[in-house]
């Protein structure tokens, strides 16, 4: 019985370990919309942010590092911009992503809109 | 020749990519915020005062600061301090690991930090208030302090908040001397936000939201069989974070003593860098593979 509770809760740790961050967003959270989402100077200024914040591990244009997976790609562009707000938010610590939480909230969905971005215009909410 | 190495060193830490430094503008109080995987971060933190009775001193702290994991910092001070009319004096050192509890954010988040710290009596950078530590401690001769060994652990709770763009943080002190003496109990608080929560499209020094102000009180609370404020230190501060766009940060804090047990008045002022994913780069820079 313990073995199988033990084989249970290692998988349940591995399953939620390997699902992508931003299919671990709560609904509540990818019900939010992105404020800024049709913002140019927001999109200028989450640019900004993203080369101080981001660059150094995903690429200088979103295309992904040693460390971190690209950002340019059609399912962070087209994701509930709320869910990409979360993974800022949260992070993923276990896997060396640290939380973004330290940056106020409009700070944050600059980035969001300059990430959703990356792969051409997107696809309003 | 030295100093053209010197001058050669901070031109190439200066190119090397960087990121925004710090932990907010205080000096005491931590907050839930780590430092990244792979990034160091250089700091200078310094203070100066003069306690009744005593000489003026200007004490400082070097620190290097590694994001070893999401969830683990760790880092080394160096400390030191002059006093006019006495001397120049290494003070010791300290080691302190912060490890973060909780993967996700919530309302408070909990930060656990230890702390071993090797500095001697005459340390006056007041990293911390705990105890009954007070401006007497600060007039001492150096001549006679620094014979004081100071081995101590110190253990922290930190708490963190960030609510509608403004941190709060918590910390409490326990702190234990281990070769003899009680355990002493201290605190610190703060609270900071930037002028600004939106950031400017155009790369600038002086954007609103490049500044950060806040205000924290730190004190001692005794120890555990002597409790409470009474004979204790506590000190209110101002603090001012500037970050440029090159990431270096700039940060003062005059700070006012509130007992009679308190200096009087404290500057404090620090300069902080971040490079990035620093062992990679120093793997590069030595022909290793990227």
């Amino acid at each position: 019985m313990r073995a199988v509770f033990v084989t249970l809760l290692a998988s349940g740790i591995l399953m939620g370990q390997s699902a992508s961050p931003l299919q671990q967003a709560p609904e509540r959270w990818r019900a939010k919309s992105n404020p800024l989402a049709a913002d140019q100077q927001a999109q200028r200024a989450g640019a900004k942010l993203f080369a101080r914040e981001c660059a150094e591990c995903h690429g200088e244009s979103g295309q992904g590092g040693r460390k971190a997976p690209p950002l340019k790609r059609d399912d962070v562009s087209q994701a509930p911009a709320g869910a990409v707000f979360w993974v800022l938010e949260n992070g993923a610590l276990w896997h060396g992503m640290p939380s973004f939480a330290h940056l106020p909230e409009p700070q944050r969905w600059q980035i969001v809109t300059f990430v959703q971005q990356l792969t051409g215009p997107r696809k309003p909410d | 020749m030295q100093s053209s190495c010197v001058l050669l060193a901070t031109a190439a830490l200066l190119l090397l990519p960087h990121l925004e430094a710090g932990e907010g503008p205080f000096f005491i109080t931590y907050t839930h915020q780590m430092e990244e995987p792979g990034n160091l971060e250089f700091a200078n933190k310094s203070v100066t005062g003069q306690p009744d009775g005593g000489n003026r001193f200007l004490a400082s702290a070097m620190e290097f600061e590694y994001g070893v994991l999401g969830w683990w910092t760790t880092e080394v001070y160096l400390d030191g301090q002059a006093t006019g009319g006495e001397s120049t004096i290494f003070t010791g050192y300290r080691w302190e690991n912060r490890f973060r509890v909780l993967p996700r954010e919530h309302w408070i988040n909990p930060v656990l930090y230890v702390e071993f710290e090797n500095i001697n009596g005459a340390d006056k950078t007041l990293l911390e208030v705990v105890n009954h530590d007070s401006q007497d401690d600060l007039a001492e001769a150096n001549a006679e302090a620094r014979g004081e060994k100071q081995r101590e652990i110190e253990a922290k709770l930190i708490l963190g908040s960030y609510v509608k763009g403004w941190t709060i943080a918590e910390n409490f002190i326990a702190e234990k001397n281990v070769a003899h003496e009680p355990f002493e109990f201290g605190y610190a608080v703060g609270v900071s936000r930037p002028l600004a929560f939106a950031a400017r499209p155009e790369r600038c020094n002086a954007c609103p939201e490049n500044f950060q102000v806040g205000v924290e009180m730190y004190g001692g609370l005794g120890t555990h069989n002597n409790f409470g404020l009474t004979g204790t230190a506590h000190y209110v501060a101002a603090t001012l974070a500037w970050t440029m766009a090159n990431g270096t940060m700039f940060t003062v804090s005059p700070g006012w003593g509130v007992t009679g047990a308190s200096a009087p008045f404290l500057l404090r002022f620090g300069v902080s860098y971040e490079v990035a994913q620093i062992g990679r780069r120093a793997k590069s820079f030595f022909g290793g593979r990227q």
